[in-house]
């Protein structure tokens, strides 16, 4: 068993037969419990290393490795990754129209049953939804409406929360969850991070983000910062606040630093 | 008497295949059609002089009509080759082990019980629900409700009979319907009187017999003024025949305050030609639904439609088809206002997949003088693959100015990104894309009855598992 959750090394990737390398050798571990931020600008591989961990058909990974729970999953499906723990709270979620939020998340729960356990109980599943609802001060006919079908941004982040709620995962990476939020919007789901972070303190979290904004809310044990592929500068907490005062250029030519 | 012995022994109804052979011209089952196969119909049913006249009158008429070409491909449609007519008999020759295994995994996978196999696969002659139609049919007796088979509706009630039948869909309608006209068989004669609300549906799979899995059925269905209810026929699970070709029609009159919905589920086997006329005259202020779920056959031509011959009437139809491999579902509706203050409704939901294709084909016609009538037509298509097709053939002729029509179309692919995030939450990918096709057909499935709704969502996930390799 490692002592690490989430093991990356040396990833490089790239999109499906292109040519040019957008992830250059990521260095990254997280232990269970912690939070992390990933900062950098725009186009540094942030939301791919997102991707790639989650298994998206459109990369392929011409080196390196992903680790979970010291097991590679690089060569799992997507949706054998999500079983194994991982969890992505997407940028921009899919919309899935006529597919009802409790109707979803149940098959999502089924999926990692195992086949002795069969399917879980109706009403095991509505409890269990009730509470999460609950903890997480949503609405419950939120769980009628359909899949992300005409929901406003902060909607669907809170619908990512829902998920993760419900399916409990290992490895949270969440990707940008706070861009296109409004103050009350971002505080809805912080508090909801936290919350399940405390319902489940040994879930690991990677918390992409572009700005400092969400990091008041969610305070991370680690910062890194990514530049072109690579995460050039690791820190505690303080490494976010050097970034808003100096920006990203400071860090153009970068020494990498030990992590943590 | 051993011959009622016999019967007894076979597990026949007795009254309707007791038949006097002495008085009828012998009967023999043959390929194609000409006057002496319809002749043989009509003797054999002991219909009127009125009805054998009108089917070689419609005899006639279908030989002068030309094969459309228009919809699908009938040039592999050989008509010489079929039986027009078969007693039930003559269909009970085939044995169990003749029914592709396809079929039968199907009704293994879909959990069908063992005593309705034989009948779906056109093999049995009854059912144990023969039992729950009879008591059923003593309440609506009760009630005046007349729910028969086409061929005792014609002899129980022949006056209200003749009165609506073909008056709906005349021969000369199209060659298919001149076709049914001549040799119709098998189908429903159904009645319900004013005022009276049928709260349970009457469905087709009560009565089902061999003799109803017919290629011409012929359904006349009446609904007094201010009457209610609700006809189900067909069933999700596959039906298979030898015949490869159903021709039905089916007659609605909607009176005055009255609503009627009717719903078709059709799985037929990948060897049918399906070609339907549906079609409902619906009166003041009366409601029609049809609600066509078309799932199998090798070509489905069917277009339900409303004429909406009364002021304030209003017509639905909600139709999905699903185009697999191989298969063509050429279908969608048909709505024509005739009279002022008239809406209209058709919702169109296709999924084609492999080589499967599926077009809509639709007509919304107002004629002159229909002032106030408002229509709207949405169709959608989901595409699974790169070889699956869809088309749109929407037909609008609008004579009345104060008049407003609607028309939205999209269409649509199964998306990668929809896929990705199905699958990162766990779910594999056969299960992704059944999630997304449901989801794509729901605000239609979840008007059908629930165990309707069950199944349907069962075989779309069976297809489902066979897309993905």
């Amino acid at each position: 068993m490692s002592e690490y959750l989430l093991e990356v090394r040396n990833l490089h990737a790239r999109v499906e037969d292109g040519e040019e390398s957008i992830l250059n050798g990521v260095d990254l571990v997280v232990r269970a419990g912690e939070l992390h931020a990933l900062m950098g600008p725009n186009g540094s591989g942030k939301s791919t290393l997102a991707k790639v961990i989650a298994g998206h058909p459109s990369y392929e990974v011409t080196a390196g490795d992903v680790l979970l729970n010291g097991e590679n999953i690089l060569e799992m499906e997507p949706d054998e990754r999500s079983r194994a723990g991982v969890f992505l709270a997407f940028q921009y979620p899919a919309e899935i129209p006529g597919v009802s939020i409790s109707n979803f998340l149940r098959t999502a729960v089924n999926a990692r049953r195992s086949e002795e356990e069969g399917d879980v109980g109706v009403l095991d599943f509505q409890r269990q939804l009730t509470e999460k609802l609950k903890l997480l001060r949503v609405d419950p006919s939120f769980a009628g409406r359909h899949v992300n079908d005409g929901f406003s941004g902060g909607e669907k982040k809170r619908n990512e929360i829902l998920q993760m709620a419900m399916i409990e995962p290992l490895m949270a990476v969440l990707d940008e969850t706070d861009s296109g939020l409004d103050i009350d919007a971002l505080r809805i789901v912080s508090d909801g991070v936290n919350t399940l972070r405390r319902e489940r303190p040994e879930m690991g979290v990677l918390m992409i983000t572009h700005y400092k904004r969400i990091l008041g809310y969610l305070e991370p044990d680690h910062v890194h910062v990514m530049l072109g592929g690579k995460i050039v500068q690791s820190g505690g907490p303080e490494l976010a606040d050097q970034l808003e005062e100096m920006g990203y250029d400071w860090l153009s030519e970068p020494e990498p630093q030990p992590v943590a | 008497m051993p011959k009622n012995e016999t019967v007894a022994r076979l597990g026949l109804d007795e009254y309707k295949y007791d038949f006097r052979t002495e008085d009828k011209p012998v009967f023999k089952a043959q390929k194609g059609l000409n006057e002496q196969v319809v002749r043989q119909i009509s003797a054999h049913k002991e219909e009127p002089e009125w009805m054998l006249e009108f089917r070689l009158r419609a005899l006639e008429i279908y030989y002068s009509k030309p094969m459309p070409t228009w919809g699908g491909d009938l040039s592999t449609l050989n008509l010489d080759e079929i039986y027009f007519y078969l007693r039930p008999q003559d269909r009970m020759e085939r044995s169990w082990d003749d029914v592709p295994d396809d079929i039968k995994n199907t009704f293994e996978r879909l959990g069908i019980p063992e005593a309705e196999r034989s009948i779906l696969a056109g093999v049995g002659a009854q059912f144990e629900s023969e039992m729950v139609y009879h008591s059923l049919k003593e309440e609506w007796t009760a009630q005046g409700i007349i729910f028969e088979s086409i061929e005792d509706g014609l002899k129980l009630y022949p006056e209200i009979f003749r009165e609506y039948f073909a008056t709906i869909v005349p021969p000369g309608d199209n060659k298919f319907a001149a076709l049914n006209s001549a040799v119709w068989s098998g189908g429903s004669f159904v009645y319900i009187p004013k005022g009276v609300k049928v709260d349970i549906p009457l469905q087709a799979y009560f009565r089902v017999n061999a003799e109803q899995m017919g290629q011409f059925e012929r359904t006349l269905i009446i609904c007094d003024e201010g009457a209610q209810a609700h006809y189900i026929e067909g069933c999700t699970a596959p039906v298979y025949t030898t015949e490869s070709f159903h021709s039905g029609v089916i007659e609605i009159v909607v009176k005055p305050n009255a609503r009627f919905r009717y719903t078709t589920i059709q799985n037929w086997s990948s060897n049918m030609y399906n070609l339907v006329t549906q079609r409902a005259m619906v009166h003041e202020n009366a409601n029609m639904e049809w609600l066509d779920g078309n799932l199998g056959s090798k070509l489905t031509m069917k277009y339900p439609s409303c004429f909406l011959v009364g002021e304030g009437a209003h017509g639905e139809i909600l139709s999905i088809a699903y185009a697999g491999d191989g298969q063509h579902q050429d279908t969608g509706g048909k709505v024509v206002h005739a009279a002022p203050n008239t809406t209209s409704m058709i919702v169109s939901k296709s999924i084609s997949k492999g080589t499967g294709r599926s077009s809509y084909r639709g007509l919304c016609k107002v004629y002159e003088g229909a002032v106030g009538s408002k229509s709207n037509v949405e169709c959608d298509a989901l595409l699974m693959n790169e070889t699956s097709r869809t088309d749109t053939y929407p037909y609008i002729e609008i004579d009345e100015n104060q008049s407003s029509i609607g028309h939205e179309a999209s269409v649509s692919k199964v998306g990668e990104e929809q896929l990705f995030y199905l699958m990162s939450r766990g779910l594999s990918e056969a299960e992704a894309m059944t999630m997304v096709v449901r989801g794509f057909i729901e605000p239609i499935a979840k008007e059908l009855p629930l165990e309707y709704a069950i199944e349907l969502n069962r075989l779309i996930e069976l297809e489902m598992e066979g897309s993905v390799g």
